[in-house]
């Protein structure tokens, strides 16, 4: 697989990172402990290169509509500001990708401009899928991700270090932006104002902001937040505390809770599917039948999260059982750190996920006593 | 720290063996192994008087991100396990030569094992 690399690697490097390929990427795993940085993230703040993530411009007279048929969900209703949580189907319904939508102001011209972030190891798909379902609209589709940097600080600190960086005649862009909105701000970096894309959005299930960055400026930008935070304010987090953060979170990841074979309403992601919006779009038919048959709520498996009452984590392919019979399969799993036990998403019979059920995991071998929870497993103190 | 303690023998899963009274070997993992697995969580020892077969495995090792398999370096009985390291996996990482050895085993015979030297230029590893 082509290694890529993002334009923070050398400052992974002097941090010591520890790497780990991921979708095509060499991105840090981790840089000292992944629990000191997940406890770093959950009470005060992390900072996570995302630069691998995908970055596609949708512009054009044509750009809500043309989003409206490409994705399930109805981006045309999106207000100017706002972030959207979308997912990208082919004709069978199957996820090609889950993917952030940002409606950006118009143009000069009146022209809509929307900005798509698919998953690293699917953003080249994506854009090509993009591409192609643009024949007949007036759009212009831009895959801008190689020359754009993704740089996330996500925690309970993450707001007041950031105003550090802003002007103080600026700072209520940041502080009354909204989870799930997206405002230009005026970052001070090296000296120098530079407008840059900042985001309330995260994966970590805190407060938190992404700011989109020009590779060029990345490493100066990515300095300067962490030369900005005092002692125990931030700590460099890699993928590894990203992935127990997310996961406790109870939120999907590509490759393991969602895939081409799997399906929107069996992965309790139905609400995200505007059936009712108006026109075609990708996936449609395929996916009004699946939910007619009942997928996810009467038939076949829903995505649930487990809570494990012995010492022991399922890890993702791992058989559930209920009386010794298999009833689904583990997706993700590991021992929460936050929360101090095991804690694992998988799909199940639909029979068998309502909260309190008793399952078992099968831990090559010996079985592991689970019960159904609601997800989030975790939800931070408001 | 070392990568890899210089007094000791180590088996290709990583585990090393400590020499000391008469056949008695202790019996850790290295740090190369903790590493690579991450933050140390569970820890699966083999029970006191059960026997354990060199190249066989005999327990887990889990951290945050995986779980891997415990391999006897050596095979006899085991005498003692510390228990230690199950109240607090995470001294498997802080200290894997010292405070975080797995546990003992009056060795019959050794498995294959490799000098400090040959095990850290397999591994990469810093003497």
């Amino acid at each position: 697989m082509t290694e890529n690399y993002t334009a923070l690697y050398e400052e992974h490097k002097k941090l010591g990172a520890s790497f780990t390929d991921f979708g095509g990427w060499q991105m840090p795993l981790k840089y000292s402990s992944e629990l000191a940085e997940h406890h770093a993230v959950r009470k005060a703040a992390g900072i996570f290169d995302l630069s691998h993530m995908g970055e596609v411009w949708v512009t054009g007279p044509d750009a809500a509509a043309f989003l409206d048929y490409a994705l399930v969900g109805k981006i045309s209703a999106m207000a100017v500001g706002k972030a959207k949580y979308s997912l990208i189907c082919n004709e069978d319904g199957g996820i090609i990708d889950d993917l952030i939508t940002y409606r950006r102001p118009a143009a000069a011209d009146g022209t809509d401009r929307f900005l798509v972030v698919p998953n690293a190891g699917n953003a080249k798909t994506v854009a090509a899928a993009l591409a192609e379902r643009a024949a007949g609209f007036d759009v212009v589709v831009d895959d801008v991700s190689a020359e754009t940097s993704l740089i996330a600080v996500q925690g309970p600190k993450a707001e007041e270090l950031l105003l550090r960086l802003v002007p103080a005649a600026q700072h209520s862009l940041v502080t009354e932006l909204k989870y799930y909105a997206a405002v230009e701000v005026p970052f001070l970096v090296a000296g120098a104002g530079q407008d840059l894309l900042l985001a309330r959005t995260g994966y970590t299930g805190e407060d938190g902001f992404e700011i989109f960055v020009a590779n060029d400026d990345a490493a100066a930008l990515w300095q300067a937040i962490v030369a900005i935070a005092d002692e125990g304010e931030l700590v460099p987090a890699g993928l590894a505390s990203r992935d127990s953060l997310r996961l406790e979170a109870g939120m999907p990841l590509y490759g393991n809770e969602l895939s081409l074979e799997g399906d929107p309403f069996a992965a309790g992601l139905g609400p995200v599917v505007a059936l009712s919006k108006e026109g075609d779009f990708v996936g449609k038919a395929a996916l009004a039948a699946k939910k007619e048959a009942g997928a996810g709520t009467t038939a076949g498996r829903r995505l649930v999260g487990l809570k494990g009452l012995g010492r022991r984590a399922g890890r993702g392919h791992y058989p559930v059982l209920k009386d010794g019979a298999v009833v689904g399969e583990v997706t993700s799993g590991q021992p929460s750190p936050s929360l101090g036990y095991p804690v694992a998403m998988a799909y199940v019979d639909v029979a068998l996920i309502g909260p309190g059920t008793a399952l078992d995991i099968d831990l090559r071998g010996k079985t592991e006593p689970f019960e159904v929870v609601a997800l989030p497993f975790y939800k931070r103190p408001k | 720290m070392a990568k890899v303690a210089v007094e000791l023998q180590y088996s290709e899963e990583h585990e090393w063996v400590s020499r000391e009274d008469g056949n008695v070997v202790s019996i850790g993992i290295s740090a190369v192994a903790t590493d690579a697995l991450g933050d140390i969580v569970y820890v699966d020892l083999p029970e006191v008087g059960s026997t354990v077969t060199a190249g066989e495995t005999c327990g887990e090792v889990e951290s945050t991100k995986s779980v891997s398999d415990l391999y006897a370096p050596v095979t006899g009985e085991v005498t003692e396990t510390n228990p230690a390291v199950v109240d607090d996996p995470a001294l498997i990482n802080s200290d894997p030569y010292g405070a975080g050895w797995l546990f003992k085993v009056a060795a019959e015979s050794d498995g294959p094992l490799l000098s400090a030297q040959d095990y850290a230029s397999k591994n990469g590893g810093e003497l």
